[in-house]
């Protein structure tokens, strides 16, 4: 081996066989890939899985399904689309541009990085293949509250996948920290990085903190279930309630190690497209520290309605709503970089767009539930479901798919179809609210979620709701498409500056970027950078 | 590429030992999840697994630092790449001190909390006496294992002994490491040998003592992994300090040898560090877990 490293080190290219390449690779591009197709996979996996939900909701009474399997279905759609969709793809995208962004060769820890992916796949085996088994999968929802959770044998397999998967995202959060901190070229001081770098830095710090909180918290429940222990158990002095307060204290900067990254992505973008640069660059970072900082004080604003102290729901209730100012800055930030600006509305742009307006409508349904005394009365119903799935959505989804356009021609070389990108956009924007928008109206209605029957008032909202899912599932087929097409088919060549508005390093290298970028670190020029000049 | 060529990116070379990780990790998991779920007195294939995949994870690590090492040794590594390193294993302790809040945070609560509403304080009155009519709500082993006393009665490990005496050993240890540290930044290999050896022996003795004082308490004082919320926290913290400390002197031993190789230069010594800086979290765990644990 050690010879093999001093010689190695030549930067010839990509190896030639498969094996060699993508699975003993320490390529930070290759992996990246490898990321993205994975979370691609995992989006439709839990989204045949919503299918099921939807299918079942479409008319009042059991119609397909066990009342068990549809548990299963809407514990499954969650882990497989938090773990294995949203994170790995975020993840991704860190590994193919962070390097690129910031001049760096690769990442700091590309051995450890390829592990990071690598147990990706087989924790999401494990986790699947309970659906197999005899006495099915997990079934008591994706937050694995007890005593629920620890009916059933599938728990085994469920912790230890959190447990890989865990293992996982802090590798991949210390690469990308050590990246960022230490393989930046000279000049790339932490205040002319990227928005998307910084967000990815804070989101890195947040994963590290938090992950191993959710490891302890199913490692408890692992032990209660097998090992005689009661942190669980009333009887035995301990309390469920417990496992609420760790699991949320991982659960709530988690929401935001999903969002964050979104954040970054859309900073990008909107500049790109209104050709100025991002408005209030520095607010727009000390927003995010803010955001992530608010994350680990307001956890138990999901535990409203489990009996909490009343001094408890005030606080949680007030640290909440403080998450609406940064928030705030950042909206109104995009809005005002767009404001004046000579835009165009490539199919990127457009899903940055509909992201502000419709993550938008999810802050403004978050700040509905954060207050205590309205929660109860919300709390458990299609009204959260609709929140959330607009924050996830067409908040982390909608810059997921903002991200693949902006970037697909960086990393193929080729230009994707604009005219089938815009069917898709328009398909999946309308779809998307035809699905939540109705959900908003169930809940305020009184329709529990996680429930596989409902009352025949509730027929006609689901119905639609049903139709718009089944309509959006349908519509990223075409995404697929477009993506399948632009990186094999494509006859269109993209610029190395494939946008008009462009400006960071990573429109400074060929495109498709070779396998290996910046052997010798980049100089950097201020007025290349993506939010202008920052000297002041 | 030499040391002289410092500003030049090092990037590895491909390897096999992350699938191979990734594979062990899987087959250990599956394993042990077959193996939980396995009826009592039935065969079952999870237990051979769960150890065939230790073993696949040993050989693992012996493979992945043997390649590292070879690396480091022939000079590959720049001191980018040391602050790469330096990073990685800093952001591994941090996710470590988490990994033990989620623990501290069970104990808390169920001490602050938990276990005094179950006795009828503040909002819990009428959960005390519909459900828990005289259950006498003080931590420790009067009240520690619930209403129903679960696990039976018990008696809690009196700090002022063995814990007192391992706090002792690793404080100590703490010591005779930064002696050794001293003494490899000084060039005094003598020195440097009998400070490591005399840290890993510190912390084999911490575990006889800490083995013995958990046999103690099974054997003597009825205090179990199932003595109610008080047990789960009280093994559940120290076993895994203990799990730490067993990794931590696995890896003194190997610096140890690694040191009387000759390995580590006064101004390149990385591993050293970075096992000392383990060292140190565990010895700060342990502090908390006697204050939080034992004493109070």
């Amino acid at each position: 081996m050690a010879h093999a490293a001093t010689h190695d080190h030549d930067h010839h290219g990509a190896p030639k066989g498969f094996f060699q390449r993508w699975v003993m690779s320490t390529n930070h591009k290759d992996i990246g890939t490898l990321y993205l197709i994975f979370s691609l996979t995992m989006f439709f996996i839990g989204g045949a899985f919503a299918m099921v939900i939807r299918a079942e909701l479409f008319k009042p009474g059991m119609q397909l399904v066990q009342p068990y399997f549809f548990n299963e279905m809407t514990t499954m759609h969650a882990l497989v689309m938090i773990f294995g969709a949203i994170m790995p793809s975020f993840v991704g995208l860190a590994n193919w541009m962070i390097p690129l962004m910031v001049g760096a060769p690769d990442m700091a820890l590309p051995r450890m990085n390829n592990l990071s992916f690598w147990i990706m796949p087989f924790a999401f085996i494990l986790l699947l293949s309970t659906l197999f088994m005899p006495g099915g999968g997990p079934a008591g929802g994706w937050t694995m509250y007890p005593p629920l959770s620890l009916q059933g044998e599938s728990i085994a397999y469920t912790i230890f996948a959190v447990h890989l998967m865990g293992i996982s995202s802090i590798m991949g959060a210390i690469n990308i920290i050590a990246t960022i901190l230490n393989m930046r070229a000279p000049g790339m001081d932490l205040l002319k990085m990227p928005v998307f770098v910084w967000s990815w830095l804070i989101t890195a710090f947040l994963l590290i903190a938090v992950m191993p909180v959710l490891a302890g918290a199913v490692t408890m429940l692992l032990t209660d279930k097998y090992f005689h222990t009661n942190f669980f158990n009333a009887a035995g002095g301990g309390d469920p309630v417990l496992f609420q307060h760790i699991f949320w204290f991982f659960g709530h900067p988690e929401v935001y190690i999903m969002i964050l990254p979104a954040f970054g992505i859309i900073s990008e973008i909107i500049p790109t497209f209104a050709r100025k640069p991002i408005f209030g660059y520095r607010a727009m970072v000390f927003a995010i520290a803010s955001i992530a900082f608010l994350s680990f004080i307001v956890w138990a604003h999901h535990m409203f309605a489990v009996g909490l102290p009343m001094g408890a729901e005030i606080f949680f209730m007030y640290a909440t709503m403080l998450i609406a100012v940064p928030t705030g800055v950042k909206v109104f930030n995009w809005v005002s970089t767009m404001w004046g600006g000579s835009m165009t509305f490539e199919t990127p742009m457009l899903f940055s767009i509909a992201f502000v307006i419709l993550f938008t409508i999810g802050g403004f349904s978050g700040l509905m539930l954060a207050l205590a005394p309205a929660d109860f009365q919300y709390h458990d119903t299609y009204f959260v479901v609709a929140h959330f799935h607009y924050v996830l959505v067409t908040g982390a989804a909608f810059s997921i798919m903002a991200a693949a356009y902006y970037w697909l021609p960086k990393w193929s070389g080729n230009m994707y179809s604009e005219t089938w990108g815009k069917i898709h956009f328009w398909s999946s924007v309308i779809s998307v609210n035809v699905l939540f928008f109705p959900q908003h109206f169930l809940g305020l209605a009184g329709m529990p979620r996680r429930i596989p029957d409902y009352n025949v008032a509730f027929a006609n909202f689901n119905m639609i709701s049903s139709i718009g899912g089944f309509w959006f599932g349908a519509s990223q087929l075409i995404f697929l498409g477009v993506v399948i097409h632009c990186v094999f088919f494509s006859k269109k060549k993209a610029a190395d500056r494939s946008w008009e508005g462009a400006k960071g390093l990573e429109w400074t290298v060929p495109s498709p970027a070779p396998f290996h970028t910046f052997d010798v670190p980049p100089v950097i020029h201020d007025d290349e950078l993506a939010h202008g000049n920052t000297e002041h | 590429m030499g040391h002289q060529q410092h500003d030049v990116y090092f990037v590895p070379s491909k390897s096999y030992w992350p699938i191979v990780a990734a594979v062990s990790m899987f087959v250990t998991v599956f394993g042990a999840a077959h193996w939980l779920n396995a009826q009592p007195g039935q065969a079952s294939f999870g237990e051979p697994l769960f150890w065939v995949g230790i073993a696949m994870i040993l050989g693992m690590f012996f493979g992945w630092f043997r390649s590292v090492i070879n690396e480091s040794l022939s000079g590959s590594y720049n001191g980018q790449v040391d602050r790469s390193f330096r990073m990685g294993m800093m952001w591994f302790i941090f996710s470590e001190v988490m990994f033990f809040g989620a623990f501290f945070g069970a104990l808390f609560y169920a001490r602050l909390f938990a276990v005094p509403w179950l006795g009828g304080e503040g909002h819990g009155v009428l959960t005390h006496q519909f459900l828990w009519e005289g259950y006498n709500a003080s931590w420790g082993a009067s009240g520690g294992g619930g209403p129903q006393k679960i696990g039976g009665a018990f008696q809690t490990i009196p700090a002022w002994g063995l814990p007192l005496l391992n706090t002792l050993i690793l404080l100590s240890s703490g010591v005779t490491i930064t002696i050794a540290h001293h003494a490899l930044k000084a060039g005094h290999r003598r020195t440097l040998l009998i400070g490591l050896g005399a840290t890993v022996l510190l912390g084999c003795l911490f575990l006889w003592f800490q083995a013995h004082e958990y046999a103690e308490a099974y054997e003597h004082f009825n205090l179990t992994l199932g003595s109610g919320v008080y047990g789960a926290t009280f093994f559940m913290l120290t076993g895994f300090h203990g799990m730490h400390v067993t990794l931590g002197t696995i890896m003194l031993a190997i610096i140890w040898v690694r040191c009387a190789k000759g390995h580590f230069s006064k101004d390149d010594h990385f591993g050293f560090e970075a096992v000392a800086w383990y060292w140190h979290f565990v010895d700060v765990v342990w502090l908390a877990l006697f204050l939080f644990v034992y004493v109070l």
